[in-house]
């Protein structure tokens, strides 16, 4: 297990190394963080002043050793819009992110395997159909506008739910929902093909046969095994809401998590900001699929670590 | 052709996508002919009006207008051409360069292969929307940009998709055959892998030209994607969110075009992948037979005591 997590930790620098690239390049080669970042009014001086401050004028070989350098650190420089270090203010973010894919997602898998297995119990039957129809509906929704609709139901004509911001648990319902319902419907329409497979499988016929009731073959078998590909989509979900999803959802509602935060970095052209955001999110993202690894071997014994 | 019209003419759903996906692509088309007026012209006196079977509503803009006067309806048609055209660009950019990978990994083997489904495991694992976000806040946003973005950032399940069926096709007697009388490398794959492909890759690209227009949509909503004076439905969701407490129309409409537009392809998708995957087709036909008989077992068991 040790040497397992310890070689999951190499592959996810890895990938962490990978991302550094990918912003270096982005930054230094194709972009210039000099015009993006000082004012249209700056002057040469200032603008060599500023280059030589974040060592633009060095050759780009050096600018990498020095980049890396500063990434291993967590030294991602002053926020220039906040005016503090850029990984104070993820770290003052990052909670409120956390809590809202916890609630939103954690509701999407509650709902979902329940959802699923009902549906699945007679394929084809009004249930299953509405179930299928409602799932399609359901990922096929953009969900900035399925925020702002929400927003437009609940808190303008029915005035129960705040319109945005942070506070107490109403203001959590509205966007953990937006961020929970695609993911919802893609764990209930993989549920349900699961278990109408499962269902199908010869061993559920040998349990019956054994005079097995059906609920006992279904939670004791059949879910069991939908168990692994449910937890690796809902670790996908996971991660792709980390990666992205809460920009949008958070941006709709105004959620002081990073996501919202990455947006207000970009409008104020703040990149060092932006930068130790997606580095935060990378991370993150590599220790979920650890985890995520670690969980299948708690649930499926045949599975090896290597 | 005839019998797979017969088939999605008994999927209402499937149908109905099909038809909706049809209407769309033709909207797009003859924007300009089908437009009552000009996406952009601006009217200062006739602006927020409310569609017309609202009380101020009014025949000459049939789902109102937005905040600078401009025709909804009008934004509506042409905006389906920027959601088609980011979608199939993207699709066919990042569909051959994945493609590509794959086929290469899976046809050379060995250190090829290695590196290059080591190099797909690395970026599957990066933050995608948020490092599309740095890139398109550095280079600068455009519809180029975003194009070229999203390839660059949805070419993985194709090179794995491609990769996996290459690897399987290639322990075929047929290819083996064919490598073993001396057809040159380039006919082996011409020839007999890649006709393979063509039913899971055409699956695969509707399904991810879904995840594009939701993807473009989010991007443009965030001021990320399409600039004005273009216009696409996520810029027109996201100048209307302004409005909301004044112009539910300005949000709704656009937003319902980019769902009912993923919705139908989602919808003729699954009837697709039904119709295309034979062993989806064996399950359909057994419920179908079982159902059938559990009919007649009724009809015939009403005169006789049932257990």
């Amino acid at each position: 297990m040790g040497r397992f997590i310890l070689r999951r930790l190499g592959q996810g620098f890895l990938v962490v190394l990978g991302v550094s690239l990918v912003v270096f390049v982005a930054m230094r080669v194709f972009g210039d963080p000099a015009k993006v970042m000082l004012p249209l009014s700056a002057t040469t001086e200032q603008r060599a002043e500023f280059e030589h401050l974040i060592g633009l004028d060095r050759p780009l070989p050096e600018q990498f050793v020095t980049f890396i350098g500063e990434l291993a650190t967590l030294d991602f420089g002053d926020s220039l819009w906040q005016r503090r270090p850029a990984m104070e203010v993820v770290f003052e973010r990052l909670p409120n992110t956390l809590m809202l894919v916890g609630a939103g997602l954690g509701f999407a898998m509650i709902m979902a395997l329940p959802l699923g297995a009902l549906a699945a119990l007679r394929p084809g039957g009004i249930i299953d159909r509405v179930t299928v129809i409602g799932g399609l509906v359901g990922l096929s929704t953009p969900q900035f506008w399925l925020g702002l609709l929400l927003i437009m139901l609940f808190a303008v004509q029915l005035r129960i739910l705040p319109t945005s911001g942070i506070g107490g648990v109403s203001h959590l319902i509205l966007p953990a929902l937006t961020l929970a319902l695609p993911s919802m419907a893609r764990m209930v329409l993989l549920v349900r093909s699961q278990v109408i497979d499962e269902l199908n499988q010869q061993y559920v016929k040998t349990a019956r046969a054994k005079g097995l009731r059906f609920h006992q073959v279904l939670f004791g078998h059949a879910l069991r095994n939908v168990m692994i590909p449910f937890i690796t989509l809902a670790g996908w979900e996971v991660i792709s809401a980390l990666a992205g999803y809460t920009v949008v959802v958070e941006s709709v509602f105004a959620w002081p998590g990073l996501g919202h935060t990455a947006i207000q970095a970009i409008q104020r052209n703040d990149l060092f900001l932006l930068q130790a955001i997606v580095f935060t999110v990378a991370i993150a993202i590599v220790l979920v699929n650890i985890l995520l690894d670690v969980i299948y071997k708690f649930i499926d014994p045949r599975i090896k670590l290597a | 052709m005839r019998a797979l019209a017969e088939e999605l003419w008994k999927d209402k759903p499937g149908l109905i996508g099909f038809v909706l996906i049809v209407t769309i692509v033709l909207a797009a088309i003859l924007a300009p002919l089908i437009a009552p007026y000009d996406p952009a012209t601006q009217a200062v006196v006739g602006r927020l009006k409310p569609p017309v079977w609202m009380a101020k509503g009014d025949w000459a803009h049939l789902l109102g207008t937005d905040q600078l006067g401009r025709d909804i309806l009008s934004r509506l048609i042409y905006g389906a051409r920027t959601s088609l055209i980011v979608g199939i660009l993207v699709v066919a950019l990042a569909g051959t360069f994945g493609g590509t990978i794959g086929l290469l990994a899976g046809f050379r083997g060995g250190r090829t292969d290695t590196i290059l489904m080591r190099l797909v495991d690395i970026q599957v694992a990066f933050p995608g929307l948020l490092l599309i976000l740095l890139i398109v806040a550095v280079i600068g946003p455009s519809m180029v940009t975003m194009i070229v973005v999203l390839a660059l950032t949805n070419w993985m399940i194709y090179a794995r998709v491609v990769r996996g069926i290459v690897l399987s096709v290639r322990q075929m007697p047929y290819v083996e055959a064919a490598e073993m009388i001396g057809c040159q490398q380039s006919r082996v794959i011409f020839r007999h892998i890649l006709p393979n492909l063509t039913s899971p890759l055409l699956t695969l690209g509707i399904l991810e030209f879904t995840n594009i227009v939701l993807a473009e949509a989010a991007l443009s909503f965030l001021g990320l994607g399409v600039q004005p004076p273009a216009t696409s439905w996520g810029l027109d969701v996201s100048t209307g969110k302004d409005y909301i407490f004044v112009a539910w129309w300005l949000v709704t409409f656009p937003g319902l075009c980019i769902s009912v537009t993923v919705l139908s392809i989602n919808l003729f998708a699954n009837w697709l992948r039904v119709t295309t995957d034979p062993q989806e087709r064996e399950k359909r036909f057994a419920r179908a037979r079982a159902a059938t008989r559990r009919r007649q077992e009724r009809r015939a068991g009403v005169g006789r005591e049932t257990p």
